[in-house]
């Protein structure tokens, strides 16, 4: 009991709150603040409720007195999904990181992802401003890590879990989950025995933090937990460059991916060999 | 969706702004900024289409209690209920209070 007082929870921080507690006391300077009402003009017109900030919180700061600018995603607001301003938002954060790179200033940057992917109701504009995160990403992880945090509840899905396994470095949580499609979508197109979405055991069997960690597709994974985790970006921080990034490592993959039998239903067990190999 | 706009007696401009809550499913977001001396505007925009009266009422009732600090109030309402609404109204007036 005492431990659970004491524990302090990330997933149950908004995103404002979680950008302010990763970085150093008092470092927290918020661009495009909700004051400003840079809001979506595409959800009023069709009878959505809009928010002041779009659902995406960028914030300048530091982490250990290293330059880092977070983009942190609210995934209560409309499933965290991105539109034209949200996605802009993101992209143009990390362009500013690399433009400081080019200038001399090491700006990293860590995303913090709670999202379902692309909003539907911007359809191409939020499919174009992802598509401008992942080039934004691959461009500035020449100079600094850029670290994606998938905590969880909502966890990371379609074009934004591509920008998560673009990242220098990825950070889970059991809480967190990491897919291209999410369980209904797979399970409406695959069908209820192959995929059911509402067994939840079964779902975060395979998509959950712990299983993508073992399979190597995340590089830490933590407790639900802030001083943790902020432990945790610190470190992967000041660890500087991977020396190769996951998405170069396409081919190992793929090499991995077509001596699967895709016959019986695929198990947790059966992922983590495929993709642990020889390691295993 | 609706676009509902309030007026009410206000005493001092408050002196800082403030930002509480979410648009999240049975949650608000209240955005708080001085306003001119004498008077506190709220516009709300809500997903609840007809809830005029209640939200009237609910306004009403906050601000007999005590005359508010002239403020210009923006809300986006994700379906709170009224305990919710007052709930982060309070918070975001302690928050002014506080900057």
């Amino acid at each position: 009991m005492t431990d659970l007082l004491n524990k302090h929870s990330f997933v149950e921080l908004g995103a404002r709150q979680r950008a302010k507690a990763l970085l150093d006391e008092g470092s927290f300077r918020e661009l495009i603040d909700p004051f400003q009402r840079v809001m979506s003009p595409w959800l009023s017109r069709q009878g959505v409720v809009p928010q002041a900030d779009d659902g995406v919180v960028i914030a300048k700061g530091a982490i250990a007195g290293l330059p880092v600018v977070i983009a942190a995603i609210e995934g209560n607001f409309q499933g965290g999904s991105l539109g034209e301003v949200g996605g802009a938002k993101i992209a143009g954060a990390l362009e500013l990181a690399a433009e400081d790179n080019r200038n001399g200033i090491p700006t990293c940057a860590v995303l913090l992802l709670e999202t379902g992917g692309v909003r539907l109701q911007e359809a191409n504009l939020g499919l174009a401003a992802i598509a401008d995160i992942h080039a934004a990403i691959v461009d500035l992880r020449q100079y600094q890590p850029v670290i994606g945090v998938v905590a969880g509840s909502v966890g990371c899905f379609g074009g934004m879990s591509i920008a998560a396994g673009l990242c220098s470095y990825l950070l889970v949580t059991r809480e967190a989950r990491l897919g291209l499609n999410g369980p209904q979508v797979i399970e409406q197109e695959a069908g209820l025995e192959e995929y059911d979405s509402r067994d939840r055991p079964f779902i975060w069997s395979l998509t959950g933090g712990e299983q993508r960690f073992a399979s190597g597709l995340a590089d830490r994974y933590v407790a639900d937990d802030v001083a943790q985790i902020q432990q945790q970006v610190t470190e992967l921080l000041q660890q500087g460059l991977p020396t190769i990034q996951r998405s170069r490592q396409a081919e190992h993959y793929l090499q991995r991916l077509a001596v699967l039998d895709a016959e019986p239903q695929i198990d947790p067990a059966t992922v983590r060999d495929l993709y642990q190999g020889e390691r295993s | 969706m609706e676009t509902l706009s309030f007026e009410f007696p206000a005493g001092q401009p408050a002196k800082g702004r403030a930002l509480v809550g979410c648009v999240g499913s049975g949650d608000l977001e209240v955005l708080l900024e001085p306003g001119t001396a004498g008077t506190l505007t709220i516009q709300v925009q809500t997903s609840v289409n007809g809830a005029q009266q209640r939200w009237q009422h609910l306004f009403e009732r906050i601000f007999q209690e005590q005359t508010p600090p002239a403020l210009n109030i923006d809300i986006h309402d994700f379906g709170a209920t009224p305990g919710v609404v007052r709930l982060r109204l309070e918070q975001g007036f302690e928050e002014i209070a506080h900057d």
